[in-house]
């Protein structure tokens, strides 16, 4: 690929470690890969496998999914939910010809700001190195209308209503 | 996409400088001026310190005069502000969670420093808040009541501290101390620096406060089992093991513990300096009063035979029979100030401990000159007889080292010079060398206590300790110790034969501080200490709501910053008590019944058993009081029926569409591809690409 | 409408098996009020027609068009367009039409690869010139030409605007039947039609509420393909160990394949509110999979869970059997070729 391919990652990192980790990377000053795009979920178990989908299907070069280690889930054992769908996933990513290191997932404890940082920087680099996914034009070809009756389609499903707490 | 359209989306963003923090590496007014331009947003600006309360006034104005609907602010992590902006929110009239944070500078401005990359991420941040605050709902925090009984697990000086605090402002404590004894180090200890009290002086009027208080349940020799529940409403379940000893008949008289024909070496209390009885309390003045019989070591137990114990007993209180009770109980918050361990010297082996037997450790020192202790306090070599000419203190053992522990344990100066003290006191013949790093005296009286120790004669060679050993190779070494050390401030190796050497070993996290922070269900960082949840501002706190922490559970710390912690934790546990109701965050999962088709999937996944399955209905139901909002169920439902509220598929979504913005189409950062649709007539449109 | 008064129904096979044809027949004598109700304009597997008669019928003349059938080819996607253009009402009828099912099966692979495995590397093929189907190809008598075979196959509604969905593979006859007679009701006597979009002839919940089997909570040890156990009738198959897709698929069918012990293969796609019924079903079956647990090492429960997991060996193939087409990825990434 051309030598200034910078991946775009989306990291989806959990409340209670990662997130935080990321925010004691920053505190620290640690620099790292400005590549990632972090999006911030209660539980690495509240990834959806539909989000890591739909971030590879909206342009992502890659998908970071990171959590408290496992023992450490701030909900006791949410992250083996997540390390099970992962295993998963990843065999079903295989099938999809979605490389290995394009979705990865990562344990990072509240403390573990500069491992977070190294994995964002490894992941960025091995991303540089397979160089872009870019699905919608580089798998589907799309003209921008790509998605056209697909939307049309979800869009007719009325969203849930939301809890009544 | 699966969106619904947002008539009422009026978007107001607001792009924080920080000072410099995020506008040296984020172009902040290009982020402002492009998302002004982005689908829904009415207002976007930037502004030198949103957290301000002119950045705050800025938005509550924009609410009410502009019409806002939703707030985006882009500033510092939402761990920081993010109560400060839904504040303002809520002052204007807005519902609290109509708003959203990017975080640009502890992800971003703070993480590079190509301020090109960064603002790119910036926008995209803020663009994945703006297209994820369309979806917001309003919610309400959910009241939860508070139970106004507390747990309080372990009975050191934080524990005791913590429970006094609470009981004495009539609250009541449930005190649960896993040795037989509460006390804990500080019972250990002969004098406390810089002011040399006694140390068990201070403490015992404390211990028999809280043997007495009719507000505190001590549970000695007891550990916690198990920990249900949540903030407010915790069911604990504690294992209250045997002592053997009928506690209604026993009067503490002691005669048990002087019949008992056997002895053992007390690797506890007396730090396996002295001896103990199979049938004991660890110390004098232990509360409670009574003893217990160390089953492993019993006769009785072992072979079935002796009892003396029981025959000389006059209350007839000693019972063999006696089993392990479990006892449950509810509490609304919990303090755990499980204190540290003492770093194990036998893991340097080059300082000799284990191996050369005037090597002691600082535990055994502190023994050794306690009046108390096993040598009546007198100042002497392992053979009980001989004076030591010459004591070598070393510091920072276990400590501010790479291959053991990083970080400086805090008191180790400070007790440090305390021995030589006691050294200079007891035996004032005798030369005192203190090996350390740096001295750190940071205290109130304790510089004061380093220049007094400088003047008492104590010999400071500043160095880290290569070596301790019994080899001489230079007359005058033979029948020595001698400490190799590189004395940094004359830039020599030196040999220092002494009769004596103390290791000042450092402060660890207890062995098990991660199976407890799993118990309990709450953090405990790389060393084993417990995290707090901010460690400038909230250093009592945890990340699990009703769960706080005191003393060196948390870090290393001396016996006043632990007492500070101990009160600081009992004052925010009161408060809670006093509030009676605490509103938590509405972020729970909600099964959609009308749609649930009863196949189980979610039943088992749940770790607070809060998902219920309705046998007559054939669907499951989330328990709101239960639900932690982790939103494992929700990504699990295969129906989608269940949803997660805050957090839900349509917001994460549609952050996934906006932080993907530049790379939607063809990576150069056109329009995205898919728009949400809009319906309303006067919000402001950007220009929108149509397909 | 036309002349005689009736409105007109169409219907058109495209990527497909046949089998949504057999599904309209199927509803029994009902097909005489069908044929007292319309009249056909374009019923290619029935009746006689050809594409130029629906050439010259005016635009929007068709009232109703049955179109089942993926689009595989540039004649699946020309016939859309066409039939789209002639029809008021057009009804992605059947899997293919509305997710693309088995046909889109092959976007795990390359149009290349399809091809090759059809007419070069087969045991059944005899190809010595390795002749492959050429969209355009010379003889004396002039140009041929043959429909260009796509990369990707696509649900209609990837190609033309599609106003109602009929799901099943093939849709369940009683269920065909239903949505006629709302159809009927609106041409003949103005009710109302549901919304455009609408998916119709399929329930909102999960085929798990019309399954008899019994449910109770999922611990799964491993997965077992469908030859390798027998199982215990009356329970649920999920739990047993068999991959059923019950509880990620619309109800509708009334649970016809669990009942006879083969689990629920997803024909009648995703929930509402679901976008990827592929992922979501993975999604769950991974989470209840009993494998793994905190306090294990990192190693261990990488490999347990690895070893859980591996004994579904089609992942993609088995979860996303009828909605490849419609799932969130589409099809899988070829572009490899193209990288340095």
């Amino acid at each position: 690929m051309t030598e200034s391919f910078e991946p775009v990652i989306v990291g989806f990192l959990c409340n209670w470690c990662s997130y935080r980790a990321a925010d004691l990377a920053g505190t620290a000053r640690i620099h790292y890969a400005p590549n990632m795009r972090p999006i911030r979920v209660m539980c690495s178990g509240r990834v959806d496998p539909q989000f890591v989908l739909k971030a590879l299907r909206e342009g992502a070069d890659g998908v970071m999914i990171a959590g408290c280690h496992p023992g450490e889930c701030h909900y006791v054992n949410g992250n083996i939910k997540t390390l099970r769908r992962y295993h998963l996933l990843k065999r079903m990513l295989k099938q999809l010809g979605v490389e290995e290191e394009r979705v990865q997932l990562v344990w990072a404890s509240a403390s573990e700001g500069k491992q977070l940082a190294e994995a964002v920087d490894r992941m960025t680099e091995q991303l540089r190195a397979l160089g872009p996914l870019r699905w919608p034009e580089r798998v589907l070809g799309e003209d921008g209308r790509g998605a056209n009756g697909h939307e049309a389609f979800v869009s007719a499903i009325e969203p849930r209503e939301e809890v009544a707490a | 996409m699966n969106h619904k359209p947002m008539e009422e989306a009026r978007i107001g963003v607001y792009v924080c400088h920080c000072g410099t923090n995020i506008a040296k590496t984020v172009d902040v007014a290009e982020v402002a001026r492009w998302v002004g331009e982005q689908e829904n947003v009415v207002v976007a600006r930037d502004y030198k310190f949103m957290c301000s309360s002119l950045g705050q006034d800025l938005i509550e104005s924009d609410i009410k005069e502009r019409g806002l609907t939703r707030i985006v602010v882009a500033a510092c992590s939402p761990h920081m502000h993010e109560k400060t902006f839904r504040g303002a929110c809520q002052r204007a009239g807005l519902n609290p969670y109509m708003f959203e944070m990017a975080n640009i500078r502890e992800h971003d401005s703070w993480a590079t420093d190509d301020r090109a990359a960064a603002t790119q991420k910036a926008k995209a941040l803020v663009e994945g808040a703006v297209r994820r605050v369309a979806h917001h709902t309003p919610l309400e925090p959910l009241p939860v009541e508070i139970n106004p009984n507390t747990l309080v697990v372990g009975g050191g000086i934080a524990g005791i501290t913590t429970a006094l605090e609470l009981a004495n402002a009539g609250y009541h404590v449930y005190l649960v101390e896993r040795e037989p004894s509460i006390g804990g180090h500080m019972a250990q200890l002969d004098k406390t620096f810089p002011t040399l009290d006694c140390s068990a002086c201070i403490l015992t009027p404390k211990m028999v406060e809280v043997g007495q208080h009719p507000n505190i349940t001590l549970l000695s020799y007891s550990e916690v089992e198990k920990v249900e529940g949540y903030i407010g409403n915790f069911t604990i379940t504690v294992r209250k093991k045997a002592r053997y000893i009928n506690e209604e008949l026993c009067t503490g008289c002691g005669i048990c513990e002087e019949k008992c024909p056997k002895r053992v070496v007390d690797h506890v209390f007396e730090a396996g300096l002295g001896y103990r009885k199979v049938v004991y309390r660890p110390f004098p003045q232990a509360v409670p009063k009574y003893p217990v019989i160390d089953r492993e070591n019993c006769t009785y137990f072992l072979r079935g035979k002796c009892r003396a114990c029981q025959i000389f007993c006059p209350t007839k209180a000693i019972d063999f029979e006696q089993e392990d009770e479990i006892i449950t109980f509810q509490v609304g918050n919990i303090v755990l100030a499980t204190g540290y361990d003492l770093f194990d010297a036998r893991r340097i082996p080059q300082y000799g401990y284990g191996r050369l037997a005037n090597v002691f450790t600082s535990m055994e020192f502190e023994r050794m000159v306690n009046a108390a202790g096993p040598t009546g306090g007198k100042i002497v070599l392992r053979d009980g007889v001989t004076e030591p000419k010459s004591v070598a203190i070393i510091h920072c053992v276990g400590s501010r080292d790479k291959n053991y522990h990083e970080y400086c344990s805090k008191v180790c100066c400070m007790y440090s010079l305390k021995f030589a003290h006691l050294v200079h006191e007891r035996l004032p013949d005798a030369e005192v060398y203190n090996f350390y790093i740096d001295i750190r005296a940071p205290g109130k009286g304790y510089e004061e206590f380093y220049h007094r120790l400088l003047h008492e004669g104590t010999h400071f060679i500043r160095g880290r300790v290569a070596e301790v050993t019994d080899a001489a190779r230079q007359p005058g070494e033979e029948g020595k110790l001698i400490v190799q050390v590189e004395d940094t401030l004359i830039g020599k190796q030196r040999r220092i034969p002494v009769d004596m050497v103390i290791l000042s070993a450092g402060l660890e996290a207890r062995h098990d501080s991660r199976e407890v922070s799993q118990l309990f269900k709450m953090g405990c960082d790389f060393d084993g200490f417990f995290v707090e949840r901010h460690p400038k501002l909230d250093p009592v706190a945890t990340m699990t709501e009703g769960i706080f922490i005191a003393g060196c559970a948390q870090g290393p710390k001396d016996i006043p910053d632990t007492v500070a912690q101990g009160a600081a934790a009992a004052a925010r546990v009161a408060g809670l008590i006093h509030l009676g109701t605490v509103m938590m965050e509405p972020v729970r999962a909600y099964i959609h019944e009308e749609l649930c088709s009863g196949c189980r999937i979610c039943n088992t996944l749940c770790p607070y058993n809060a998902i219920v399955f309705h046998e007559d209905r054939q669907v499951s139901e989330v328990i709101t009081a239960l639900c932690q909002g982790c939103g494992t169920c929700v990504a699990a439902c295969p129906s989608g029926v269940i949803s997660g509220a805050h957090f839900t598929n349509e917001q994460i979504m549609s952050q996934i569409e906006g932080v993907l913005w530049d790379v939607r189409r063809n990576g150069n950062g056109k329009q995205p591809t898919v728009n949400i649709q809009q319906s309303t007539a006067n919000v402001q449109q950007p220009t929108v690409n149509e397909p | 409408m036309s002349v005689n008064g009736k409105p007109k129904l169409a219907m058109y096979w495209a990527a497909a098996c046949g089998g949504c044809e057999i599904s309209v027949l199927n509803i029994g004598e009902h097909i005489l009020t069908v044929d007292e109700v319309f009249d056909l304009a374009f019923f290619p597997c029935i009746a006689d027609f050809k594409t130029v008669d629906v050439r010259g019928y005016p635009d929007g003349y068709i009232d109703v068009c049955l179109f089942n059938g993926a689009i595989r080819n540039s004649e699946n996607e020309e016939m859309a367009r066409l039939l789209r253009k002639k029809s008021k009402i057009l009804v992605a009828y059947g899997s293919c039409a509305y997710e693309g099912c088995i046909p889109a099966l092959a976007n795990l692979t390359s149009k290349e690869a399809t091809l090759e495995t059809v007419f070069l590397n087969n045991p059944t093929i005899d190809n010595p010139d390795r002749v492959l189907p050429q969209p355009a190809y010379s003889v004396p008598e002039g140009e041929l030409e043959i429909p260009e075979f796509y990369h990707t196959v696509k649900a209609l509604d990837q190609v033309v605007d599609v106003d109602y969905y009929i799901p099943g593979c093939p849709p369940e006859p009683h269920q065909v039947w239903a949505v006629l007679q709302v159809v009927v009701a609106a041409l003949l006597d103005g009710a109302p039609l549901p919304p455009k979009g609408s998916i119709v002839g399929a329930g909102d919940v999960a085929v798990c509420e019309e399954c008899p089997l019994e449910k109770r909570e999922k611990t799964i040890t491993r997965f077992y393909r469908p030859y390798e156990i027998t199982p215990q009738p009356g329970l649920c198959l999920l739990e047993q160990g068999l991959v059923c897709l019950g509880p990620a698929t619309r109800s509708g069918c009334g649970a016809l394949c669990p009942q006879v012990g083969m689990g629920c293969r997803g024909c009648y796609g995703p929930l509402p509110g679901v976008e990827d019924q592929g992922a979501k079903m993975l999604s769950a079956i991974a989470s209840v999979i009993d494998a793994g647990e905190a306090g294990m090492e990192e190693a261990e429960l990488d490999r347990v869970i690895e070893e859980a997991v591996a004994t579904i060996p089609d992942p993609a193939g088995t979860f996303y059997r009828f909605s490849m087409a419609h799932s969130i990825l589409r099809r899988a990434n070829d572009s490899q070729s193209d990288k340095v």
